[in-house]
């Protein structure tokens, strides 16, 4: 009796885990400079996302090495007519967590005197900077988080989404699959926001192309056993499987996907990947599978050399959420520095509507309407490893999926500021 | 119908595999009467080890096999040494918060030198086909994983029950005093235990490199499955582990095709179940307490 009170009381312990509370006071601190100046005489960047956790790999302190190569590049460009020469990088770690996230933006912005908040994946975290950033009037860009919501129902003046959201995942990948003949799809998913919103934002792709979602299989979240998920959805013969899982939950599911014995016939779509994961799994095992890209290191010259640049100093290649972090931090400066000053307000009237063109973003623009920054995204095909021909080089673009076609219409967004 | 059979077989393929993973689970709770919270650790360690020697030194899976038991029956005699036997006489609660703390710092040990995005590893050669009959087929390596994981519970069995060795170990820890008097070294045979489960939950983690994302956290989600199979079973019951890894295996697969929500909490479903109609398992011994 006694052991199995033991075993009660250990699943208890197993279960509650490290429950961090963390009770962030509001005490609002506006902006502190006037209009027109460099506030605390230094510009200040912050990145804040997951230094230790699921997203490390893909995002992470590489991110923040990212930024920093912004900032000197930026310094490079404009030497002695720069708005200010004191560039700060500072960094937190959120670990996927709201609550986390939410105290350490107040942080950022008051204590350490960010002008800027960048990157934060999750996204119930991304959606909770992006409420402080609207009360302090200070500016954010997300790059790791896919929730359109920060562009739609919970939009604001200050917030951005820079690189990718689950509207651009499904378009990319169910619509044009769907086009090019996959008509009929199951779908396996994570039961949970990310997992439900990836399908319904899947369905309306697919059904807009002509094609139809069969079977929607939901599985516990976290997962490590897909076996008979994999045997069910294959059951009534799909044209696509389609699989909304992200982490260690795709790679089980690839795996044992591989071992099903039915990537042959049925083409497996994955909703949201990272060049990261392929290279976890090693591309032979991921061959075939097609996803979405925002950017991907080998497309052409000039992101192989940034690519390049990024591997001096960090010695892997870039994600695209790397290359994101990259050009939102110097996209921000030139901002700032059209303004003559880091007021948020100022720098927002500038990035507003602005058209730009770097190796991160093609034919790239951040919508005024509701600060959703669209650009050219990239179907993708992972090769076999006898394609793959040096490290890295997992990917082979199949389409451009052009900036105005990419993203969710202004109109549908739902977005008032 | 087929279906029906079909999903049968991933499932009883699947509990072999649980039934290997807490067999070592139950084999240090039997013995030693000790909560090793750390086995998911140790059953990472297995599959991380295996990725590990694969790159920096080209050993295949079945090298594997071998090396990675030995290599954490070491480590395990080590943790046995150093920390777990100070604890022994005290409340098991000690022992399974010491393995719980354990098992924070390995994962994050890993984390730090691995990375999060996990290890690569394919298919050991010979067994990447399937094997078909009329209209059921299972992947030729689940079958080996279900085959072999039964084949070394039996031999487990066997060790402990029907050998002198068996004999030994299992009065060294029912009643120390005695089996000393009659000249045992009792001290000798207790190590080695903890050792060999710990080598059990590396052979899991050796089996389940091919077919699961190696990652730091792969251990962490599957310890609570794997206690609820030895709960189910029986705390400390071999014969029970077995059993209930199987009816677990199928209790998920069937959940999986029929209520997929709800795979993960029917296992624990069943838990409950068990636990109030029989509170000490399927097949585990009351105690009087």
């Amino acid at each position: 009796m006694r052991h199995t009170r033991m075993i009660s009381l250990a699943a208890m312990v197993a279960g509650s885990g490290l429950v961090l509370t963390a009770c962030g006071s509001s005490a609002g601190g506006g902006p502190a400079a006037a209009s027109g100046k460099i506030s605390d005489d230094k510009i200040v960047l912050a990145v804040l996302n997951d230094q230790s956790g699921v997203y490390k790999d893909l995002s992470g302190p590489n991110s923040v090495e990212a930024v920093k190569m912004a900032v000197e590049d930026w310094k490079a460009k404009h030497k002695d007519d720069a708005v200010s020469k004191n560039i700060e990088v500072v960094t937190a770690d959120h670990q996927n967590k709201p609550d986390i996230a939410n105290t350490k933006a107040q942080e950022l912005y008051d204590r350490q005197k960010a002008d800027i908040i960048l990157d934060v994946p999750t996204s119930s975290a991304a959606l909770a900077v992006a409420t402080q950033a609207k009360t302090k009037k200070k500016v954010y860009i997300n790059i790791g988080a896919g929730t359109t919501a920060l562009t739609g129902a919970q939009c604001n003046k200050y917030t951005f989404h820079w690189a990718y959201d689950t509207y651009m995942l499904a378009k990319g990948t169910g619509g044009t699959l769907t086009k090019d003949g996959g008509k009929k799809w199951n779908v396996v998913y994570p039961d949970y926001a990310f997992g439900q919103d990836m399908t319904k934002s899947f369905e309306g792709q697919i059904t807009a192309a002509g094609g139809a979602i069969g079977q929607k299989v939901p599985t516990p979240f976290p997962n490590d056993n897909f076996a008979t998920y994999i045997t069910k959805a294959a059951a009534d013969k799909p044209d696509v499987i389609g699989t909304m899982h992200a982490g260690g939950d795709l790679i089980n599911f690839v795996k044992q996907y591989n071992q099903a014995g039915i990537s042959d016939q049925i083409k497996l779509a994955v909703g949201l990947m990272f060049i990261t994961d392929i290279h976890s799994l090693g591309a032979e095992q991921f061959k075939g599978v097609t996803f979405t890209e925002a950017w991907y290191w080998n497309f052409d010259e000039q992101n192989r050399a940034w690519a390049d640049k990024f591997q001096a100093k960090t010695k892997t290649r870039p994600s695209f959420a790397h290359a994101a972090n990259y050009s939102a931090a110097f996209n921000y400066l030139e901002a700032v520095q059209e303004a003559g000053s880091d007021t948020g307000d100022d720098v927002v009237a500038k990035l507003e509507g602005k058209k730009i063109n770097d190796f991160f973003l093609r034919n790239g623009e951040v919508r005024a309407a509701d600060h959703r920054v669209i650009h050219d995204a990239y179907l993708a095909e992972v090769k076999p490893a006898s394609e793959v021909k040096e490290e890295w080089d997992y990917e082979k673009i199949v389409a451009t999926i052009p900036a105005a076609e990419a993203f969710k219409p202004v109109a549908e967004s739902g977005c008032s500021m | 119908m087929s279906a029906f059979i079909q999903y049968t077989l991933q499932g009883l393929a699947t509990g072999g595999f649980y039934a290997l993973a807490a067999l070592g689970l139950a084999v240090i709770f039997g013995v030693m009467g000790v909560v090793n919270f750390s086995h998911g650790a140790m059953y990472m360690l297995g599959a991380v080890g295996s990725a590990v020697l694969l790159d920096v030194a080209d050993v295949p899976f079945w090298g594997a096999l071998v090396v990675v038991p030995v290599l954490l029956f070491l480590f395990g005699i080590l943790v046995e040494r150093l920390l777990v036997r100070w604890l022994l006489a005290l409340d098991p609660l000690y022992n399974f918060l010491l393995t719980f703390g354990l098992t924070l710092l390995i994962v994050d040990l890993v984390k730090r030198r691995y990375g999060v995005s996990g290890l690569p590893y394919e298919l050991p050669a010979g067994l990447e086909g399937r094997v078909t009959i009329g209209g059921l087929s299972l992947s030729s390596y689940q079958l080996f994983a279900a085959f072999f994981s039964v084949a070394l519970c039996i031999a487990v069995w066997l060790l402990l029950t029907k050998t002198r060795i068996g004999m030994i170990v299992r009065a060294s820890t029912e009643d120390a005093e005695r089996t000393r008097a009659l000249g045992i070294n009792v001290g000798r045979w207790v190590t080695p235990v903890f050792g060999f489960g710990i080598a059990l939950a590396g052979v899991a983690g050796v089996l389940a490199a091919p077919f699961r994302a190696i990652t730091a956290d792969m251990g962490s989600n599957f310890i609570i499955i794997l206690f609820a199979v030895v709960v189910i079973g029986g705390l400390g019951s071999i014969l029970g582990a077995v059993m209930a890894g199987f009816l677990v295996g199928l209790v998920e697969a069937y959940g999986q095709a029929y209520a997929p929500s709800y795979a993960q909490v029917l296992i624990f479903v069943l838990m409950a179940a068990v636990v109030l109609v029989r509170p000490a398992g399927l097949f585990g011994r009351e105690e009087a307490s």
